[in-house]
């Protein structure tokens, strides 16, 4: 059996997403490839090909694949699809965009998300924000496959995997890039970092969400937020945590004048440590908390500050 | 230009989330359905771009048992000037729905599809994605902006690294994101109009579509309730327990 994993990348470096994807991929077969789709993007080859357990690192590296639109890249997974039982993308907005359309070309279903591999055709995955996981077995021959990476342990990074370059024909004249707006941070990257600080309507403003910041920068970490703070233009979108933004696990989570509605819980109730900081005793964020802090944020944060000074 | 709204009926977003007890699946007996949040968001915007003149016509479709009417309805009173409703199970998987929808696509020959991202119930994440490759056409998924420019649809998309602005031809696949509007309630006027509007029905035999299983649910199981936590009254006392309990500061 051959499982194929699409990496996840900028073009400049690997998304550590990929090295959990890997360690999924081993669990479905005893061979895994990794492909590349990208422009200019040897150095993610490189990083990849150092991935332990992988075979063999695909590289489509063409202009046409620069942004990585779901259009370009199809026919290039399709063009190598043949022979692998298992494809796997990171359950990320580029995994998420692109795998669907592979998968309906291939006449077979799609998993999403998925958090535990049962055997070679049965998988867990969570439904209802988390609420629910349901146990699914597969009867298609391929299984094409989105993965929470914060799900699986990455693998390490001791292989020595060949690079093999390939032609695509990823031309199109469906779409088009026109720009985009990045979030360039020099914080811990939301989905992978060991701490993060998130902030919610309690904030009350965008000025007032720099206490959030201060702190995040006191211990590391990642910022945050709900999806009110989002819609409120606290921060950007790349932030929201939930059901329908990014989920994340990490070692230590601090809610800071979030409610807890079930849509937020979905993205951050596997980490290890939940802290919540709240004015409201009743607030349901403090049934998932493993420490709760009853009071006023405004006067929290800048004493948790001082403390961590 | 046709916009075609596909719709799904769903758990009411803030109803709390049931697993029978014989893990065979989340208990919808008595519970509030409703239409599922991101078509709500779907539908608000192709009836925007009705009443900025760009679209001549919004269809709403739905697929399901009878019940998926209540939602058809909710649809004509919020702006859809007809409907469609494709008589089928409730749970029917992301690849059977893109398949009766593309039937649908070929029937109608809409200039834009707009859904919803993902049905709240199944968080797939799938239908526009696999619509749009049986299609062929091009896709732009997590929108949060929508502007017509000729015979071209320029969408800002909600990515893991920020925003991205893409351009696409027509006809052409939308996935809304949360942020793309705010829908606005169905005024009663609205509702009672409703009423006279034309609601179709098909059948998957009816659009020449066989429907295939490839997944079967086996269970359906409440994830683990985590260890209940503590109260700590100050801040100190709370750096005090991340560093010597639960070991997670230096
Ligand atoms: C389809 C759908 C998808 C959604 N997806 C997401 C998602 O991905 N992520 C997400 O987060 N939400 C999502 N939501 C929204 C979710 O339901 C909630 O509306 C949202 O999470 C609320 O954000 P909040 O907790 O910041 O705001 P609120 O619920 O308003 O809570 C603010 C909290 O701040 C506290 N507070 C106020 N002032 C202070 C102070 N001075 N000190 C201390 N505490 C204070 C209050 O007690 C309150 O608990 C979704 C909703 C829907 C319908």
């Amino acid at each position: 059996m051959k499982a194929l994993v699409i990496a996840e990348h900028d073009n400049k470096t690997l998304n550590p997403a990929t090295r959990s994807l890997v360690t999924a991929a081993l669990q479905l077969a005893d061979t895994v490839d990794v492909l590349v789709m990208g422009a200019d993007c040897n150095p993610v080859a490189q990083s990849a090909a150092k991935t332990n357990g992988v075979a063999k690192v695909l590289l489509a590296d063409n202009p046409a694949c620069k942004h990585q639109l779901a259009e370009a890249l199809t026919p290039a997974v399709l063009q190598v699809a043949t022979g692998y039982s298992a494809i796997l993308a990171a359950s990320s907005t580029t995994g998420k965009n692109l795998l669907p359309r592979v998968a309906a070309l291939l006449d077979v279903a799609q998993l999403s998300e998925v958090v535990r591999i049962e055997d070679k055709d049965t998988f867990t995955r969570p439904i209802y924000a988390g609420n629910a996981l349901a146990r699914v077995r597969s009867a298609d021959p391929v299984k094409v496959i989105t993965i929470r990476a914060s799900s699986f342990e990455e693998a390490a990074v001791d292989g020595n995997a060949v690079i093999e370059p390939i032609a695509v024909s990823a031309v199109q004249q469906m779409s088009r890039f026109v720009s985009e707006n990045l979030n360039n941070s020099a914080r811990p990257q939301l989905e992978a970092a060991k701490t993060v600080v998130s902030g919610g309507r309690g904030l009350g403003s965008a000025e007032n969400f720099a206490l959030v910041e201060n702190l995040a920068d006191r211990l590391g970490a990642a910022i945050g937020a709900s999806r009110a703070a989002v819609d409120a233009g606290y921060v950007g979108n790349e932030l929201q945590v939930g059901q329908t933004g990014k989920i994340v696990a990490p070692d230590l989570y601090i809610a800071v004048g979030i409610s807890g509605a079930i849509q937020h819980l979905a993205g951050m109730k596997e980490s290890r440590i939940i802290v919540a900081i709240n004015k409201d005793p009743e607030a349901p964020i403090f049934q998932v908390a493993d420490y709760g802090l009853v009071g006023d944020l405004f006067e929290i944060l800048p004493e948790l500050e001082k403390l961590l000074a | 230009m046709k916009i075609l709204v596909p719709i799904k009926r769903t758990l009411d977003a803030y109803i709390k989330v049931r697993v029978h007890i014989d893990n065979s699946g989340v208990d919808l007996s008595n519970a509030k359905m409703a239409m599922n949040p991101f078509c709500e968001i779907a539908l608000e915007e192709a009836v925007r771009l009705k009443e900025k003149g760009v679209a001549s016509e919004v269809i709403a479709v739905s697929i399901g048992g009878d019940k998926v009417g209540d939602q058809l309805r909710t649809a004509l009173a919020l702006g859809a000037d007809r409907s469609i409703h494709i008589k089928a199970d409730d749970d029917l998987e992301s690849l059977n729905i893109a398949k009766l929808l593309k039937s649908v696509v070929e029937r109608e020959a809409p200039g834009l599809v707009i859904l919803g991202k993902q049905a709240i119930d199944s968080d797939n994440n799938q239908v526009g994605q696999m619509l749009a490759a049986l299609c062929g056409y091009p896709q732009a998924t997590f929108a949060s902006r929508v502007e017509m420019k000729d015979n071209l649809v320029e969408v800002t998309r909600e990515v893991d690294s920020g925003e991205q602005v893409l351009e696409l031809t027509l006809p052409a696949i939308i996935t809304a994101d949360l942020r793309l509007n705010e829908p606005r309630y169905a005024k009663l006027p609205d509702i009672m109009k409703a009423k006279k509007k034309p609601v179709d029905t098909l059948t998957p035999d009816e659009l020449g579509v066989t429907l295939r299983s490839h997944l079967t649910i086996e269970s359906v199981s409440e994830p683990a309730p985590r260890k209940p936590g503590i109260r700590v009254h100050s801040a100190s006392e709370l750096v005090e327990k991340l560093r010597n309990e639960a070991k997670v500061l230096p």
